[in-house]
Parts: structure tokens; sequence; C-alpha cells
């Protein structure tokens, strides 16, 4: 074995390297999470002038608060949704495009554009759409007699942030799964075409069980998405609303901190989400990647 | 079972691609055919078209009776064994076998018949519980070769199945292969680049070029009477010596009394006719210099220059050299072991 070791001049050299990386995780994440955690056990008053040691009292509260455990709920059917309907979609998609590939530059770039918009304007754009007086989609939706209007209904709200979440993602899971795609052998296709399984048939035998490590990686990748980067999306469509219907976990945590200004209650939030997100991967580690790997 | 036809069959990739240039060939019932040719002549491309994995660009193809050109690779009733073995990874031995009978409807026992009898057949018996990812090798060829038998089908097609073996398994393999063949005396069309291997596995080869086909004709035949000098110079290791007859100078006999066909212009020579002591019928006597001898166990190679012309040629033996390196030497070669062609259209001349 041959390992191949870089030697630098100046002991310094290296950590001069590593610091843009390091400042940036230490001031934009390792700073604020701390912050988080010291802060979800104080009490603060709203104008900021007297903070008290509570102990774990922020934590009780909000596990006892119904608004906060249907939020739970709200945002485990958002993130199972979100994740089937992006990964589902990038799916098909990159299975059309690697069907046509040799051709189909102008395709794969087309479909990677979506994962260059911002959130916020990914959530204007669907907004727009969606829009129950101006919108094009209730227009459509008018001609089978659907009337849309996600200010009022709180499962049609959740239906526009699900779709404007999961477009975002689309882009992202689609490169994954071509790359993916494009890694499974073509002889395994044909040996399976002799054996006489049909297009679908070899889709689910063979082609899908390969794709497995990439659909796992890209689970992960996605829950995670849902769980933080949704933000923006649903402040640009729904802000939380109507009546609370599309309040999911990262809003909340937004809602009560910035604008209840409960810093306490807010902090605990989303100190606990960091910790849903970790058990989520870790189990998925722990379980499901022992099931993908042959 | 059935025998293959060919009729004019034509491969045109997009971009004037002419991969097969009009094959005309039948294999007969059981028998065994191999396709040999350097890479790059459009061997895997006419198996493929047989195969059903690449369309038909001109030309009738038919399996049996049937015309077969537009049939999906599953109506053929054909199994395939892939250079990389196309194993499907994920799945057991036991799965990897039993997959085209479950697709093709077969009951639970039979399939489990079918599959233990072949396993059984190519000893991979131990091994039906694991998956691809932990067989050697030679295993896994065992593996896709189980996987093309199991279904008892009308015809086997081979591409390249053993390039991937080291030298002694693939001789091992290529044993078996052709034992296997022998017993199910199921038509099949095998294709290689290594002219060792058809010659020791074909009931008959095909030897193929640029797309065309240059010869058929069993071993044998095409060992001793190669149509072209591309199949002279292609069959047969050490390849064949080609010389110009201009350059060759009887000593014995000034003026060379052969009689050879019209437009001859080149001698073909395998290295194994030119002898070191003279041979009892009809001979050339050649005079030349030992450039270099090279010892291979049973069998060595003299590197020779002719005298007067510095043309290059060589001779296996299985002697020792009589002279040494950089002198000068007589060799003999019988007239009968002379190959005459025209190097101007590269055909055989008598
Ligand atoms: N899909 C393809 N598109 C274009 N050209 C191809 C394709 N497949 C093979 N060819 C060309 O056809 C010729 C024959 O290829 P192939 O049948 O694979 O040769 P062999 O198996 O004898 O090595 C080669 O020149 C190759 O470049
Ligand atoms: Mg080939």
């Amino acid at each position: 074995m041959q390992t191949k070791r870089s030697t630098y001049q100046n002991r310094w050299l290296p950590y001069l390297l590593l610091a843009p990386q390091l400042i940036i995780t230490l001031v934009f994440f390792i700073w604020p999470a701390s912050q988080a955690v010291k802060s979800s056990v104080e009490r603060t008053d709203p104008f900021g002038f007297k903070t008290t040691f509570i102990g774990l009292e922020n934590y009780a509260q909000i596990l006892a608060d119904i608004t906060y455990l249907n939020a739970l709920g709200r945002t485990a059917v958002f993130s199972v949704s979100v994740t089937l309907l992006s990964m589902g979609i990038a799916l098909l998609l990159a299975v059309c495009v690697n069907r046509v590939l040799r051709t189909s530059k102008f395709y794969t770039t087309l479909l990677v554009w979506p994962y260059a918009v911002a959130p916020v304007v990914a959530g204007v754009l669907w907004w727009f759409l969606f829009n129950p007086t101006i919108g094009l989609i209730p227009h459509l939706l008018d001609w089978f007699n659907i009337n849309w209007n996600h200010r009022v209904s709180g499962t049609q709200a959740m239906i526009l942030i699900t779709i404007a979440a999961a477009w975002k993602q689309v882009s992202y899971n689609f490169l994954f799964f071509l790359a993916g795609l494009q890694s499974i052998p073509q002889p395994l296709i044909e040996a399976a075409a002799i054996d006489g399984a049909k297009p679908f048939k070899r889709f689910w035998s063979i082609v899908f069980p390969l794709l497995s490590p990439t659909t796992f990686f890209l689970i992960i990748i996605n829950i995670n998405y849902v769980m933080f980067d949704t933000f923006g999306v649903i402040d640009a469509t729904t802000k939380g609303g109507p009546n609370q219907a599309t309040m999911t976990l990262v809003y909340k945590i937004y809602n009560d901190g910035v604008v209840g200004l409960n810093i306490g209650s807010s902090s605990a939030q989303s100190v606990m989400l960091m910790g849903i997100v970790l058990l989520l991967t870790f189990i998925q580690f722990r379980f499901v990647e022992r099931r993908v790997n042959y | 079972m059935a025998s293959i036809t060919l009729e004019g069959l034509k491969k045109t990739y997009s971009g004037d691609v002419h991969a097969v240039q009009g094959i005309d060939l039948t294999i007969q019932d059981g028998e065994l055919v191999v396709l040999v040719g350097p890479s790059g002549c459009g061997k895997s491309t006419l198996l493929r078209m047989v195969a059903g994995l690449e369309t038909i660009t001109q030309g009738t193809l038919k399996i049996g009776h049937q015309v077969v050109n537009t049939l999906e690779p599953a109506e053929r009733d054909i199994a395939m064994v892939f250079q990389n073995y196309a194993l499907y990874p994920h799945m057991t031995v036991y799965n990897n076998l039993a997959y085209g009978l479950k697709n093709r409807g077969f009951k639970k026992e039979e399939i489990k018949k079918r599959v233990h009898n072949a396993a059984k057949i190519l000893e991979i018996d131990d091994f039906l519980e694991r998956k691809p990812r932990r067989l050697s090798g030679g295993q896994r060829q065992r593996v896709a070769m189980g996987r093309a038998l199991v279904r008892d089908p009308k015809v086997f097609l081979f591409d390249e199945p053993l390039s991937n073996l080291d030298a002694k398994l693939r001789v091992q393999m290529r044993v078996e292969i052709k034992k296997l063949q022998r017993r199910l005396k199921t038509t099949s069309l095998y294709v290689t680049h290594d002219q060792l291997e058809a010659m020791t596995l074909g009931d008959r080869l095909v030897v193929l070029n640029a797309g065309k086909i240059e010869q058929v004709g069993t071993p044998m035949e095409i060992y001793s009477r190669p149509a072209t000098m591309f199949v002279a110079g292609f069959i047969g290791s050490p390849a064949m010596n080609m010389v110009p007859l201009k350059y060759i100078q009887d000593i014995d006999n000034k003026n060379l009394s052969l009689n050879l066909p019209a437009p001859t212009d080149t001698l073909g020579i395998r290295p194994d006719a030119i002898c070191l002591s003279p041979p009892e019928s009809p001979h050339l006597t050649i005079e030349a210099t030992l450039e270099l001898f090279e010892a291979a166990g049973s069998e060595s190679h003299l590197y020779i220059r002719l005298a007067n012309s510095e043309q290059p040629a060589v001779i296996r033996t299985n002697g020792q050299p009589p002279q040494h390196e950089g002198e000068m030497l007589r060799v003999y070669v019988a007239h009968e072991a002379l190959h005459p062609f025209d190097s101007r259209t590269g055909k055989r001349t008598d």
C-alpha cells in the first residue's frame, strides 16, 4: 500500500487554508447553535432586560403545547409528501432523460435550473401561479369545478407549499438519479430483457434496487431540506396560514421567536428540531443503509 | 433446437459506421460456430443483432424457419452470456438463475428443479445463496453460464465470455463450455478475438474482418488452406510468414522451379513448415542469418533474416538452435507447405 502525504514547509499554511471553512462553520453554525442551546434553558423578558435560568421548563412547555404537537405531525406529513413527490418526479424525469441521453444535454441543463432558484423566489413564483385572484392554476382548476383558495382552505395551502417545496428539490434529486442510472451497466438491462422481463418489470426488479444507495442518500438529504430549508418557500406563499394550517416546525420557530418574541421557547424548538433530524439520520444510517448494500 | 440463418445481414450506425456489411451464414442445428476477428471488426454487433439487442439495418435473420428480425430478445428463445457476466448484483445466485424462469411464469417447483439441476452441472450448488460479489471470477462465469442453460433455449450466444479470466482458468472453462455444448447439443454462436480459443472450440469458424466474412470453415480447413492473407496472418501463432516471391532464392535450384498459379507474388509459410533439416519431398533450400533464439519450453522460436533481402521470418521448432545467434544457417521448406497469395487482392491463388 502506498499512501500519499502532502508536506508543507510552513506549518501554519494548512491552518490558514482551513481557516475560511472553519470560520464560516463557527460563525454560522456552531455559535448560533450554542446560543440556541443556551437560550433554550433561559427565560428572557420581552424587552431583553432580564434573563433567568429555568432549566428544561421551556422544553416541558412546548411538549405540552398542542400547537407544537400539531406542527410536529404536520411537519411529518409535509416531509413525507415533499420527499415522495420530488423524488418521484425526479426519478421519472431521470429515467426518461437516461433513455435519450446522447441527445439530451439540453434537457439535462433545463431540468437543473429550478435548483438555481432561491427558495423565496420559488415561493413567490408558485404564489403567483396559485394566486386565487390572478393565478393561472386556480383559473384552470375552475374548469374542473374546483374552487382554489389556499387563503381559506388549509388542505389547499398544504398542497401549495408541498408542490412549491418539492419543485425546488426536483433538480437536485434528478441529477443524482441520473448519475445513478448512468452507473448501472447496460448489459444488466439487456440480460434482463433476454430473461423475459418487460420494461416495467425490468425497472422495478433490476434498476430500482440498484439505485437504492442513491435513493437512500436522497431521502436523508430531502428530509433535511424539508426540515430546515423550506422556511423561504412557506414565508413567501402562506406564512404558516391559514389558521396555522401550514405552520411547520421551522416556520413555528421563526414565528414564535421573531414575531412572538418568545426567544426561550423558540430556541428550545430549534434544539428539538436539530435533535429530530439527527435522530432520523441516525436511524436511517443504522437500519436502512444495512439493507441497501449488496 | 434450431438452425440460424443470416441473409445479407447489415448494420449501419448513425454517422455512417458500417459495422456489419452483408453477412450470409447458416449455423446448423446443434452446431457451435465461432465468430473470430480483431477487435472492432463487428463481431459483437453481429451477435447482438441475432440476440435482438441491436436492430437489423438490412437483411433477414431466421431462427429455425421463423424470421425473427422484429421480435423482442425475449421472444427469440435465445440465451446470452456477456463478457462481464452481467449478473444481477443484488440477487443471490439462485435468484439470478431463477429470474428468467419466473418472468416466463414457470411453477415454483419446476424453477427449483431446473435451478438445482443447472447448478449441479456447473458445480455451483454450494453457492446458491451467495451474492455475485462474493464469488470468484471463475464462479461468476459459471453462474452466467447457468443463467443461460436453465432456460433450455433454442440458441446460446456468447460474447467473449472468457476474456476476463486468467490464462489458466480460461483454458479450463473453454474445455467445459465445449463439453457442455456437446452434451446439450444447443445451437451456439460464440464470439472471440482469440484465435486459439476459436480454433479449439468451434465446429466451424467464421473469420470476420472489417464487417465482412473472410472465410468460413472447420478449424483445420482454415488453418491448412487460409483463403486470404488476412486469415493466414490471423489464424495460427506465431503468425504465418509472408515473404514476397522475389526474395525467395533457392540455392540448390537457381531458377526457382515452382509451379505457382499466375498472379502469385507472395508466399505464405507457417513457422513450423520451415525445417532445419531437408525433408524427403521436393523443397526449397534457403540461406538466412539467425538473429535471435527464443526458448519457450516445449517449443522454441528462431527469428531469422533471409540472405540478401533482410526479409525477417519466424521458425517454430522443438529442438536446440543449430547455430549461434548472428551466424548463417540453411533452412528448408517443402513445396506443398507453401501458400501462394496475390498481395494486390489479398486472395489465395491456388
Ligand atoms: N452504438 C454504436 N454506435 C456507433 N458505432 C458503434 C456502436 N457500437 C459499435 N460501433 C462500431 O461498430 C464497429 C464494430 O463494433 P463491435 O461489433 O463492438 O466490434 P467487436 O465486437 O468485433 O470488437 C466498431 O467500429 C465500433 O466502433
Ligand atoms: Mg466485442
